[in-house]
């Protein structure tokens, strides 16, 4: 939330003064900020694929899940299910269970997308994945009053959009596959790591990190990301309560040094 | 029309399932940023808000780290946590690029170690 991050190269470039953010620039921050995480997109897209096509699907209908759906995890367990014999109403409740946490996403995104035009939030709400809710929330808490935010969203979401298709249909045709032995995949928390820096501000949202990467560690046998979604809730939870306890020591020692200069 | 409780399901229970699983999700994403330009959001929903970066982060990158889906088993190996500790040092720096080559070339050598 800090108005002056350090003046280092911070996660995404440090906001130029509003009027210099014309929507093009802010497209263009958008698409420099989600280009460290495609590496680690690459060989998941390429793995769904295989397992779209080792569970029977034809060309069309794989890449029908992957533009339709467009959530890698709940890809897999489509595919995983449907090859185990599931029935479709445990396929689509598994997916959905998984993609809740979109929801949260969602909602923190929100009060910075809110004027835009109801027919491109519809796009924006269809291209929503961790990495552009990450980068973007990133973005838009290091200067909230900038314009032309919903650019800077769509340029982190749309070539996110773009890899996962084009990979998608490369491991379809080709069979391609990364060696898993590369380890690829580890990309993805890494920038996550980078962004939670910025993310811990202060003491309340401190704690929040550390409850909720302890529950989701602890769960993370859950089936479906619940362990994900545990820790994130728990990690959230515990941080509002742990602002309430600091605002109120906070007015004590206010009200304590009162009496006291009274006195 | 196919059987939705057999398997296998006929081309359009297939392709009506991937539509269903395809619009439920797109539902769930857009749930508050299509409804916050109807109404406001509560205080107590948007006071919670700022707890989700540092807690959907970290949730998503400490299970990452420390490879807890095979914690306690004689799959995990030290190589992840030690490269992610390694990246941890140079994330405080705030930069991606430094941080994934840290990581990464972190990760591949004590692959090549252990």
């Amino acid at each position: 939330m800090s108005a002056s991050p350090s003046a280092s190269a911070p996660v995404s470039d440090d906001p130029p003064p509003a009027s210099a953010l014309t929507p093009r620039v802010q497209l263009l921050a958008g698409v420099r900020a989600i280009l460290p995480l495609i590496p680690g997109v690459i060989p998941f897209a390429l793995v769904s694929a295989y397992a779209a096509r080792e569970a029977g699907l034809t060309v069309a209908e794989a890449l029908g899940l992957s533009t339709i759906v467009f959530a890698g995890a709940a890809q897999m367990a489509f595919v995983s299910l449907l090859a185990s014999g599931a029935i479709a109403p445990v396929i689509l409740l598994t997916v959905l269970v998984i993609n809740l946490r979109m929801v949260m996403y969602s909602a923190s995104l929100a009060p910075h997308l809110h004027r835009e035009p109801a027919w491109r939030r519809l796009l924006m709400g269809y291209l929503l994945t961790d990495q552009a809710f990450a980068v973007s929330i990133t973005r838009f808490t290091e200067a909230q009053t900038q314009p032309h935010k919903g650019w800077f969203y769509l340029g982190s979401a749309a070539p996110l959009w773009i890899v996962w298709q084009v990979f998608t249909l490369a491991g379809l045709l080709l069979g391609a596959r990364v060696p898993p032995q590369w380890g690829l995949e580890f990309t993805v928390p890494l920038v996550f790591l980078v962004l939670l820096v910025p993310a811990i501000r202060d003491r309340p949202s401190a704690e929040a990190a550390l409850v909720g990467g302890g529950v989701a560690t602890a769960l993370a046998a859950m089936p479906y990301n619940l362990g994900l979604i545990a820790g994130a809730v728990a990690g959230i939870g515990w941080g509002v309560l742990a602002e309430e306890r600091r605002d109120r020591r906070d007015r004590r020692d206010r009200r304590q040094r009162t009496q006291r200069e009274a006195a | 029309m196919g059987d939705l409780f057999e398997q296998p399901f006929s081309a359009p229970v297939l392709w009506g399932l991937i539509v269903a699983c395809g619009f439920g999700t797109w539902m769930l994403r857009l749930s508050f940023i299509q409804l916050a330009g109807i109404w406001a959001l509560p205080r107590w929903l948007s006071r919670g808000l700022r707890y989700v970066p540092p807690a959907v982060l970290a949730a998503l990158v400490v299970p990452a780290i420390v490879q807890a889906d095979v914690l306690f088993t004689p799959a995990w190996d030290w190589t992840r946590l030690a490269a992610g500790l390694a990246a941890a040092a140079v994330a405080l720096t705030k930069r991606v690029v430094l941080t994934l080559v840290v990581g990464m070339a972190a990760l591949w050598i004590f692959m090549g170690l252990a």
